[in-house]
């Protein structure tokens, strides 16, 4: 505790003599990021939101971020050395940096953390994500009204949830254009892995799929298809540069408009400690334009996300049918509660595969 | 039939890089010095490989960089380890986080740019023969390379003097000290080799497999690399054996899970890893007894005057 304390004293002096002299009143907002913000996926995506944030509300904050964080012990030094250098608000930007993130919100409860895509809170410590299953509801109309072989391949990460949801979405989503549609499933247990991505798209194409979905984060399925002459969907980013024909649209993490709601929030002393799970209606994401296909499926996509937007349409609309036939207990009325689609563990009817663990 | 020629050609693209890094650490450990740095030198490789290529427009001199960049990531191991006799354990894993580090800041610039990946040989006739035409006639220059570098180590190990002093080094530096040969110098261009051949591998992801450049985008394939020279234990033969064994299996896993092959996914994508372990366990069975392993392997060397 002595030791801590020290720490702080040190901190605090450090960011004195530092802050006085550029900007006292400037508030500070950290950023820890996981990779690079050159890798055109996760990390870039929340490099684009802390860059809106500064061209919002530039003059009045001063942002730092930490590159390259491993999740593990090493993000809670990162995220405790952000508060000492005086950041007020810090953005920690990655799943496993949960637990960090509290033990640090713990120790300093006059500094406001946020943690993307957890569901620890505290009362100085937020969490946000966004309702991409959504945007993959969307992709599955396309696939299922673009595909003429009526095979869509779908690369996995990790079946975790989120994952599960999105495959979900999209299946039931392309069902209803096409009762008989099949979906292949390949796992690549990495987030990150180009080469493998690529060889995935590969196997999938080979074995009949003219639409790729990714839930991976390389533009390496891209560019595969794009080299195949077939279909595909961006993720995290745009893709379209590593498929001028071959993307349909993508979803767009932009994080922009929460990091400036927040940081606003937090200028006024309004911040309060939320969990926020938004959709195209909060603009927690958007799709890419819709390209390469014909007018009528860019309207009928189009229709889907105003409908999706203002509520009108949800993805998991009850009745929802497992894959054992079953009905799936309806706990939200009329569509699945959040709860059960934040920990969906089971596959939709007409997914002819085994979810990895079941 | 044209699945089983797809799955052939993408087990070979697979297996490329692994073979080509492998091939150098091999020459490296028979040398007696073992270089844990592969997977930093490889992605060095790809970062300074893309930028030539994206600079140059050729493909040929982005694989040169490539070669260079490696070459000079393994100067600063043999710098450390062989010139100042420090622990080469913990210099090869420093290489590898420097190399990291490195590629970033090299690639930045290069994020997101494409260039026009390298050709594949197509010969009317011969290429267009069913099932093996493009196995045979219609891959990259760099697939035809990893197999001409593989059998040139190992005719220069098992066919020339020069190889014979090599391995000598690596079996035990002190009598071949003793005899005269330069130990220190003769492991320093082994470990040069290795790491132009790293960087070559590592030139190979952006250049021909996935033509474009990301920070991390060899995502651990040098110590896959690593651990298939000892899978080989030090023999180039086994070494082509064990890198296509690996990129089959890899490939293979993918496609039975398109089948829907009701395995977890997760247990398909640790085939390859166990399938490294189940064929060094028969293998080190097999043995009639002691280590194949270079005697020498990893052990300082500072001559005596």
């Amino acid at each position: 505790m002595r030791k801590s304390l020290r720490a702080l004293a040190a901190g605090l002096l450090l960011a004195g003599s530092v802050g006085a002299a550029s900007a006292a009143d400037k508030l500070k907002v950290g950023f820890i990021y996981l990779g690079p913000v050159g890798d055109l996926g996760w990390t870039y995506q929340h490099e684009q939101g802390r860059l809106a944030l500064v061209k919002e509300l530039g003059d009045k904050i001063e942002t730092t971020t930490l590159e390259n964080v491993p999740e593990g012990p090493d993000a809670e030094r990162a995220i405790e050395q952000l508060v000492r250098a005086g950041n007020k608000l810090i953005f920690t930007t990655s799943f496993g940096y949960m637990d960090p993130t509290l033990k640090v919100a713990k120790k300093y409860p006059n500094v406001h953390f946020e943690h993307a895509t957890g569901y620890k809170r505290n009362p100085n410590m937020s969490t946000y994500s966004a309702k991409w299953y959504q945007g993959r509801y969307i992709q599955g109309l396309i696939a299922a009204k673009m595909s003429k072989s009526g095979v869509l391949g779908y690369i996995g990460s990790f079946p975790i949830p989120e994952v599960v949801s999105g495959i979900n979405a999209t299946m039931l989503a392309a069902q209803t254009i096409n009762p008989n549609i099949k979906v292949k499933i390949i796992w690549a247990n990495t987030w990150f892995d180009p080469g493998k991505e690529a060889d995935a798209a590969k196997a999938l194409i080979d074995q009949g799929a003219d639409v790729i979905m990714q839930h991976t984060d390389s533009p390496a399925a891209m560019q595969i298809a794009s080299e195949r002459g077939k279909l595909a969907f961006g993720q995290d980013s745009e893709m379209i540069k590593f498929g001028p024909k071959t993307q349909l649209t993508s979803i767009l993490d932009t994080w922009g408009p929460y990091y400036v709601e927040r940081v606003k929030a937090e200028l006024a002393g309004t911040w309060k400690s939320e969990d926020t799970w938004g959709g195209l209606d909060s603009h927690m994401f958007a799709m890419a334009p819709y390209t390469n296909m014909p007018d009528d499926v860019k309207k009928m996509a189009e229709d889907a996300q105003a409908a999706i937007t203002s509520g009108k349409l949800h993805p998991f609309k009850c009745p929802v049918v497992g894959q054992d036939g079953k009905e799936v207990e309806c706990k939200g009325g009329a569509n699945l509660a959040d709860g059960q689609i934040l920990g969906m563990n089971f596959y939709v009817k007409g997914i002819d595969d085994k979810l990895p663990g079941k | 039939m044209e699945l089983v020629e797809a799955i052939i050609l993408a087990v070979l693209a697979a297996s490329t890089p692994l073979l080509i890094a492998a091939t150098g650490e091999l020459v490296t450990e028979r040398s007696g010095v073992l270089n844990l740095g592969v997977e930093g030198m490889m992605i060095v490789g790809a970062a300074c490989g893309f930028a030539g290529a994206w600079l140059t427009g050729s493909i040929f001199i982005g694989a040169l960089f490539g070669v260079v960049a490696g070459t000079l990531m393994s100067l600063i191991f043999a710098l450390m380890a062989l010139g100042l006799a420090v622990n080469q354990v913990a210099t090869g894993l420093a290489l590898t986080i420097l190399g990291v580090g490195l590629s970033g800041l090299i690639g930045a610039g290069f994020v997101g740019e494409r260039i026009t990946p390298a050709v594949h040989l197509y010969i009317p006739g011969l290429t267009d023969i069913p099932l093996m035409g493009r196995v045979l006639f219609g891959e990259d220059a760099f697939v035809y390379f990893s197999v001409a570098l593989v059998a040139s180590v190992w005719w220069f190990l098992y066919r020339t003097r020069p190889g014979l002093i090599l391995r000598a080094c690596g079996d035990n530096h002190v009598s071949a000290h003793a005899l005269g040969y330069p130990v220190l110098r003769i492991r320093t261009f082994a470990v040069m080799f290795g790491g132009a051949c790293a960087g070559l591998a590592g030139a190979y992801l952006p250049l021909a497999y996935t033509p474009f450049f990301i920070p991390g985008m060899t995502a651990g394939r040098g110590w896959i690399a690593l651990a298939l020279v000892v899978f080989s234990s030090w023999r180039p033969g086994r070494l082509v054996v064990g890198a296509y064994l690996f990129g089959a299996v890899t490939i293979l896993q993918l496609h039975a899970q398109g089948w829907g092959v009701g395995i977890p996914s997760q247990f398909m994508s640790a085939l390859p890893y166990l399938a490294t372990v189940i064929v060094l366990v028969l293998l080190s069975r097999a043995r009639t007894g002691g280590s194949t392993a270079p005697a020498a392997l990893g052990t300082v060397f500072v001559p005596d005057r």
